[in-house]
């Protein structure tokens, strides 16, 4: 009897655990694949992956506003050049991680989730685009900017988060 | 060596670095590389509301805050430590086309005459400082992502809606870029 109870509640939990993940996941593409319970600590290794990436977006210029507006003025390669190579080279990654079936280095097995299309990816993209010639940074770039000593860029964060909480209030009136 | 890294990084070598943050965050933790999504759980932590789309259990992601406090000090070490004292090498045609609307400090990679304190409260300031972030916050979330979402991680991983999103992410800078931005720098 009691196994079957125990069976049942980690039936229970699977199943919590899953709607969790797709309110996660909604709207999101980076979502976190791993089912593990990880400490707090665990998640140093992130921020030292953020500095590695902080310091790649702030030295190749990515966060320059010129930059942007010279790649949608069709006056410079360089930007092309960078999201073309990350792509290729994450199109490569990818491959050989399936191919290979190479795990994390916890020894999970590496998941990868299909995205649905909505027509948010249309309407929102636009928006999107819109704003990312204005401001001349997406959001990571916004985050090194605002390391980089331009201290104005918090509120364009705080701006940005505004945005962010608008969308989730009205996202169901929204075409979706 | 350290001369070299000082200099502005070669597109080369920066796609290359940016690509492979795709593959060492799926194998740190099976975690997909986005950073639109932290504005999200920064909502979900601060401010949820009675929103549904807020309502999530937002610690499982903490490592995307991490990863989002690393890029903000990733972004100081490079500018305190290797910073290159160059001016900002900028297409003549862009500067040209700058300088008309009094544009023309190019000591810092953010153009400090239009994101500053003081211009906060001018209308050309509320346009690129505040309503420029309003879009992207709004735009990101409603497209699902943002250029590391959608056009590095999703088309990595060969999702069409990514391409689809990426393309609009495009169609829209290049509108606004040309035919929006010159006017609000004349503001």
């Amino acid at each position: 009897m009691s196994a079957v109870a125990s069976k049942n509640t980690v039936e229970f939990k699977e199943e919590v655990n899953q709607s969790d993940f797709e309110v996660r996941s909604l709207d999101t593409q980076c979502v976190n694949a791993s089912q593990k319970e990880v400490p707090l600590y665990y998640n140093i290794k992130y921020l030292f992956a953020g500095i590695f990436f902080g310091v790649i977006l702030v030295k190749s210029e990515v966060i320059s506003w010129f930059r942007i507006q010279e790649m949608f003025r069709l006056q410079s390669f360089h930007m092309y050049g960078v999201i073309g190579t990350a792509v290729v080279v994450g199109i490569f990654s990818i491959f050989l991680i399936k191919k290979l079936k190479i795990k994390t280095i916890h020894g999970e097995d590496i998941e990868f989730y299909d995205k649905k299309f909505t027509k948010g990816q249309i309407y929102g993209g636009l928006i999107f685009g819109l704003g990312w010639a204005i401001t001349g940074a997406c959001p990571g770039p916004l985050f090194a900017q605002l390391g980089s000593g331009v201290t104005v860029i918090a509120v364009t964060i705080l701006s940005a988060l505004a945005g962010t909480w608008v969308y989730g209030k009205f996202r169901e009136k929204l075409p979706n | 060596m350290l001369e070299l890294i000082k200099q502005p990084w070669h597109w080369s070598v920066a796609g290359v670095l940016i690509g492979l943050t795709v593959p060492l965050l799926l194998i740190l933790g099976n975690k997909n590389f986005g950073i639109s999504a932290n504005l999200r759980h920064i909502c979900a932590a601060c401010f949820p509301g009675n929103v549904p789309f807020f309502k999530y259990n937002w610690k499982k992601e903490i490592w995307n805050l991490f990863f989002a406090v690393g890029i903000i000090i990733g972004g100081f070490l490079a500018m305190h430590f290797l910073h290159d004292p160059a001016q900002v090498k900028v297409a003549p045609a862009l500067a040209s086309s700058l300088a008309e609307n009094g544009i023309n400090d190019y000591s810092e990679l953010v153009p400090t005459q239009l994101f500053n304190w003081d211009n906060l409260l001018t209308v050309k300031g509320l346009f690129f400082m505040v309503i420029g972030g309003f879009l992207v916050g709004f735009g990101t979330r409603y497209a699902g992502g943002c250029t590391s979402g959608h056009a590095i991680s999703g088309l990595a991983n060969l999702q069409w809606p990514s391409l689809v999103a990426t393309i609009c992410f495009m169609v829209g800078g290049f509108i606004s870029a040309n035919l929006i931005v010159p006017y609000l720098l004349k503001l």
